[in-house]
């Protein structure tokens, strides 16, 4: 029994960080239909800064949030030069603009930060709770209530303010939203600032667990998407959950089946769902972009 | 355009081997050509950068000295970056351009390998710095490396499980390249030592939590200590998975993590880990009865003082592969690559910074296992088990 508990704490845990990179996809993709590949490395400069700035010297409160700032400034130049740029063409092209510019993003990394691993101290120690025969790092606990808040903080937003309803209206109808005085652009570049938010949270409170490097983004990415696949691309409860099972499926696939196929299991389960559910979990059955 | 290709090859070598035998006595005082191609960019470029430095110091040092045998050495540097197709395209230039006498590069296995057949061909002596086995088991005539093998990473650990009576064992292992094969290494060998594996694990090179693997290896009953090959962050995150969950049998890593960064990265939780490690690292804790202790820590201080940066136990594989390579000339009276290599093959009791190597017509490395010293990590850094 023991084991299962701690099977479910380190699936959470991986599973909170998947839950908040499919969460930054998901805002992109509703306001601009665009699946950013660049969303792990908004993770990796959280991580990144945060460490080179503490290096520096400064103390690490004031680290982390200038971290946030500069990956959100970093967002914000993704839209103005990149995709803003290229809107007139379609989202596949706009995509592949993505994956360039996370391809820049590492390069850029690797020559100002350096190539090694790095950690960053653990909030509250690194002394373990013992728990039900089960071991959690306080850190997870951080890593937990973290996602926890904000995604409670953006569900308030879109739900309670008008700029979250002007982000809902951009999302369900583009030309509609423009046409009762939407500021389009703008919503679609504020979806960018608040996913490179999301991610560089994601990245500074995960690095004390699983330490950082310039190149750490690739797989954020790639299981962050499949987390947004599975809970159902363009739905923000989907990407939660989505994250949160695919977390588990590759703790408890490793644990109580084989730590050798732990990631094929994984991406069987979401093929099987996919299957049998195209659009995800959550998805709505869109007929248009087919 | 092959044949073509290897007709001009052919003329290229036959001309090159004409000019040697007519021109050798004109020539003896011009520059004795001595190539390295290493990985220095890319994703070796932790092995070839250090290695590249401490040649070129090396080459240096000994040219202010006047050389060797009263001639200037020339080194010429091919970057491969980790390709080991242009490691191959470069090998053919080395020999048939820049005709050099002898080699000492190849800075990962996969590169010295698809060399290996160039330097075959030439008949020129290839002192490789790459780790596997592989290299010189069989035994081939021109080729010799100068680091330890996994296996004899593995066999260092078991030897010392045994020491402490630890035979059952747990093993996690990294599916990396560097992992995968020093897994394979030490099961082959565990039956030697009478090391029984009860259970064994495996992550992803990039895997950020190893706590569901862990649990249950804690939880195998009559597990007395657990070794980690692996390479990168991924070791780190085990040790800290390992303490997280409370697991008080001895945990050994691999010299594959024998670095600094390894006790930055693992914190606290690195505290009591073993490794076996080459002596370079412990330079300033080796007993000054060492036979080791002169030769690391003058390489050690000129390599920190020239290049401003820690030494690596790779730079210090170059470091002997150029001075085996040195007193083979030395011995021969020549740089003629036929008579090199016979003196090579003869090097008995060189001190070097990875070992003291006898070599032997059967054995072309001449490391045993004195090579590695066995670390304990004690408050933040590495002590010597006695």
């Amino acid at each position: 029994m023991p084991e299962l508990l701690q099977f479910a704490f380190s699936g959470l845990t991986v599973g909170a960080v998947y839950a908040l990179v499919a969460l930054g996809f998901t805002l992109i993709y509703n306001a601009s239909d665009v699946v950013n590949f660049a969303q792990g490395e908004f993770v990796m400069l959280g991580g990144m800064i945060t460490v080179f700035l503490h290096l520096a010297g400064l103390p690490l409160p004031i680290a982390a949030v200038a971290a946030i700032l500069i990956t959100v400034l970093v967002g914000l130049a993704l839209y103005a030069f990149a995709i803003d740029l290229a809107r007139g063409s379609g989202a596949v092209q706009i995509i592949i603009i993505t994956i360039g510019a996370s391809i820049f993003l590492r390069g850029v990394a690797q020559v100002i930060f350096d190539k090694r691993f790095h950690a960053l101290p653990a909030w509250f120690g690194s002394e373990p709770i013992r728990l039900g025969g089960a071991a959690i790092l306080p850190q997870s606990l951080v890593v937990l209530a973290g996602a926890a808040l904000i995604v409670a903080l953006i569900f308030l937003m879109i739900d309670r303010t008008i700029l979250g309803r002007a982000i809902l209206a951009t999302a369900t109808n583009r030309l509609a939203a423009r046409l009762v005085g939407i500021p389009v652009r703008r919503i679609v570049a504020l979806s960018f600032a608040l996913s490179a938010a999301i991610g560089a949270i994601a990245g500074l409170l995960v690095t004390p667990i699983t330490l950082t490097s310039y190149d750490v983004g690739t797989l954020m990415a790639l299981k962050g998407f499949a987390a947004a696949m599975l809970g159902g691309m363009g739905s923000a409860p989907g990407a939660i959950v989505g994250g949160v099972l695919l977390g588990l499926a590759e703790s408890f696939g490793a644990g109580l089946i084989s730590s050798k196929y732990k990631d094929a299991i994984a991406f069987l389960i979401i093929l099987f769902t996919l299957f049998v559910r195209p659009q995800g979990l959550f998805g709505k059955r869109s007929t248009e972009r087919v | 355009m092959s044949i073509q290709m290897g007709m001009t090859r052919r003329l290229a070598l036959a001309a090159g081997i004409g000019a040697m035998m007519g021109a050798a006595p004109a020539l003896a005082q011009a520059e004795i050509k001595i190539g390295a191609v290493l990985s220095v960019t890319g994703p070796a470029s932790f092995l070839g950068d250090p290695e590249k430095r401490t040649l070129e110091m090396e080459v240096e040092a000994l040219n202010a000295k006047g050389g060797l045998l009263g001639r200037k050495i020339r080194l010429i540097v091919y970057d491969d970056a980790g390709d080991a197709n242009a490691a191959r395209t470069f090998a053919t230039r080395l020999l048939e351009e820049d005709k050099v006498s002898a080699m000492v590069g190849g800075s990962t296995t996969g590169t010295t390998l698809a060399m290996v057949p160039a330097f075959e061909d030439a008949q020129v002596p290839f002192i490789s710095l790459a780790g596997a086995i592989q290299i010189i088991k069989p035994v081939r005539k021109w080729v010799f490396k100068t680091p330890h093998t996994d296996t004899m990473a593995c066999e260092k650990i078991f030897e010392d499980m045994k020491k402490r009576g630890a035979v059952k064992i747990g093993m996690i292992s990294g599916t990396d390249g560097f992992g995968k094969s020093m897994r394979d290494q030490c099961v082959g060998v565990a039956g030697k030592y009478g090391i029984e594996i009860l259970h064994e694990e495996s992550y992803g090179p990039r895997d950020t939590d190893m706590t569901p693997q862990l649990t249950n290896i804690k939880n195998k009953a009559g597990v007395q200590a657990v070794i980690n090959p692996g390479f990168g962050q991924g070791p780190a995150i085990v040790t800290r998975n390992y303490r997280q969950l409370g697991i008080t049998v001895p945990l050994y890593q691999s010299h594959g993590v024998a670095s600094k960064q390894f006790i930055d990265l693992a914190g606290p939780a690195a505290e009591g880990v073993r490794l076996p490690a080459a002596a370079l690292l412990v330079a300033s804790k080796l007993p000054d009865s060492d036979p080791q202790k002169k030769v690391v820590t003058q390489y050690t201080a000129d390599y920190t003082k020239k290049t401003g940066q820690p030494v690596s136990t790779f730079g210090g594989h170059a470091y002997d592969g150029f001075h085996i390579w040195k007193q083979a000339v030395e011995r021969a009276k020549t740089d003629n690559p036929a008579k090199v290599r016979d003196e090579i093959e003869k090097t008995k009791g060189y001190v070097g910074t990875g070992g003291v190597v006898n070599m032997s017509a059967t054995d072309h490395m001449g490391l045993d296992l004195s090579a590695f010293r066995m670390l304990e990590i004690k408050n933040g850094d590495w002590t010597l088990v006695q």
